[in-house]
């Protein structure tokens, strides 16, 4: 997997796809949810989410803080990437 | 000596009056539990259904105990179902866990189809049905060849044919080989995980509120077990068909996380202590009959008696303390429940341990009056009860699950 100080935009998006493949157990396909599908209607739940979770922690070497562990967050691609952004710039 | 002390409560207190006016619960309970108790041993010698138990919790009204008042039902509290699941286990494992397993069920449509708001007819009026006629519900969830996942499923809802002709729009068709549904044979409704249909992703699941009616069950495998020996937790092939409308709207996955999993355990839990309290109270007893005629000494054992009591009373705390922080139908805010599963995941890996501890202590102290089946001070029963605690789910499965959850968030730890 890519290192963190090497992805952009896409390829973060590409990653949470590849995590959301491997961890997120959704009834779609990953590489078929557009940006703004809805995660838990595809399928995402809370043991699921845990292991999203650590993916996104250890492939975009961040911590996520309380405030980002909730469902808003992990409610769409879209919503995961600007918390990965965010994460990023706190600790850029 | 701790003269002047009062006995420590043991078991799980009952919360606050019941919300039914006029409701008795207290008395309510002792009926049910003295119908258990009488039938307890012929329960467990037999592997006999605590079907005088049962008929005891329908006229005490007790299985629509949850239903809201506005459907019929007692509105009363998880913790004084928790309560009752003690005060039941006291008296007959079999039971507890019948009645604990009926209202994990009675739970689930309660919190997803309960509301005035956002609650579903069909699954209103089921509730209505159930605290009316004294239902007795049973699950569904186990299926061969998935291993113990219960998140996730083979079988699937299908559309039902109409005698040979096309698809009978709004009836939905399961067939669903079930290594176990505990007290099936004896359910009014069942409540059956499949998948939502034949295309969907194994974790893409629906839960099927089922009536006896609607289902052929071909009993594949009878329950002959260590303990436990009154649940009647019997293999079938499942073949059930029914209105689209019976499935539960809620995506089962949501069910089972805000609600099936956390109410099993803390019920679960309940019960185990309440066996454990019993266990306890016979081996007073049986100390007691001890140092009779013996000057007031204290007898030998009594250290292991004591030591067997703090054990118990560090269990009941926690269950007590997972009680006040659960609530049957919150969480649908934002906050993901990852701290809430590993809790009540540790309570049922660790109350299940422990439970089982506090007896093997107390069999050491009761020596063979405790080793014997039949008698006063007999803990037969209740070791082979609470044996099957670790097994139902297995602890190891629930531990690999905790220590992810806990790798991602921890509970809150300390005091105050």
């Amino acid at each position: 997997m890519a290192s963190a100080a090497t992805l952009d935009g896409n390829d973060t998006v590409a990653t949470l796809r590849s995590i959301l493949r491997t961890h997120g157990r959704l009834a779609t396909p990953p590489e078929a949810l557009g940006m703004d599908a809805d995660l838990f209607a595809a399928g995402l739940d809370s043991l699921a989410i845990v292991n999203v979770m650590l993916g996104i922690e250890e492939a975009f070497d961040v911590e996520l803080p309380d405030r980002l562990l909730s469902r808003a967050t992990f409610s769409s691609l879209r919503s995961l990437d600007a918390a990965v952004a965010q994460m990023r710039a706190g600790q850029a | 000596m701790t003269g002047g002390h009062t006995s420590p409560v043991l078991g799980v207190p009952a919360g606050a009056p019941a919300a039914a006016p006029g409701f008795d619960f207290g008395a309510a309970l002792a009926g049910a539990a003295d119908a258990a108790r009488k039938g307890a041993w012929r329960t467990d010698r037999d592997a006999a259904f605590p079907a005088d138990a049962v008929a005891a919790l329908r006229r005490e009204r007790l299985l629509g105990a949850l239903v809201p008042t506005s459907l019929g039902g007692l509105g009363l509290s998880l913790a004084d179902i928790a309560a009752a699941c003690c005060a039941l286990g006291r008296a007959c494992s079999s039971t507890g866990m019948v009645f604990a397993m009926h209202q994990i069920q009675v739970a689930c449509l309660v919190a997803h189809a309960g509301d005035d708001q956002s609650g579903d007819p069909w699954h209103r009026g089921f509730l209505e049905e159930v605290a009316g006629r004294q239902l007795l519900l049973a699950s569904v969830t186990s299926e061969a060849g998935v291993g113990g996942d219960i998140r996730t499923s083979r079988c699937a809802v299908v559309p039902a044919q109409a005698a040979g002709g096309p698809a009978d729009r709004g009836r939905i068709r399961v067939e669903k080989a079930a290594p176990s549904i505990s007290y099936g044979r004896y359910a009014d409704a069942l409540l059956v995980t499949a998948r939502r249909d034949p295309e969907a992703e194994p974790s893409d699941q629906v839960l099927v509120v089922a009536r006896s009616g609607d289902c052929a069950l071909d009993r594949r495998g009878e329950w002959d077990a260590m303990g436990m020996r009154g649940t009647a937790t019997e293999a079938f092939h499942l073949v059930l068909e029914a209105d689209a409308a019976q499935v539960l709207p809620t995506p089962y996955g949501e069910v089972a996380s805000r609600t099936m999993l956390p109410v099993s355990h803390l019920l679960w839990a309940s019960l185990w202590v309440g066996i454990a309290a019993d266990a306890v109270e016979r081996t007073r007893a049986f100390l007691r009959a001890a140092m009779r005629g013996k000057g007031g000494a204290v007898p030998a054992g009594a250290t292991g008696f004591a030591e067997a009591v703090e054990l118990l009373q560090l269990g009941q705390a926690r269950v007590q303390a997972a009680l006040g922080r659960y609530a049957l139908g919150a969480g649908s805010g934002d906050v993901l429940q990852v701290a809430g599963t590993a809790d009540v995941n540790a309570l049922k890996s660790g109350i299940s341990d422990l439970c089982l501890q506090v007896v093997q202590r107390l069999l050491h102290v009761a020596g063979f009056a405790g080793y014997r089946n039949d008698g006063e001070f007999s803990l037969s029963r209740h070791l082979r009860d609470l044996h099957s605690a670790p097994l139902m789910v297995h602890n190891d499965r629930i531990r690999d699950a905790t220590a992810k959850l806990l790798l991602a968030r921890l509970p809150q730890l300390g005091i105050g």
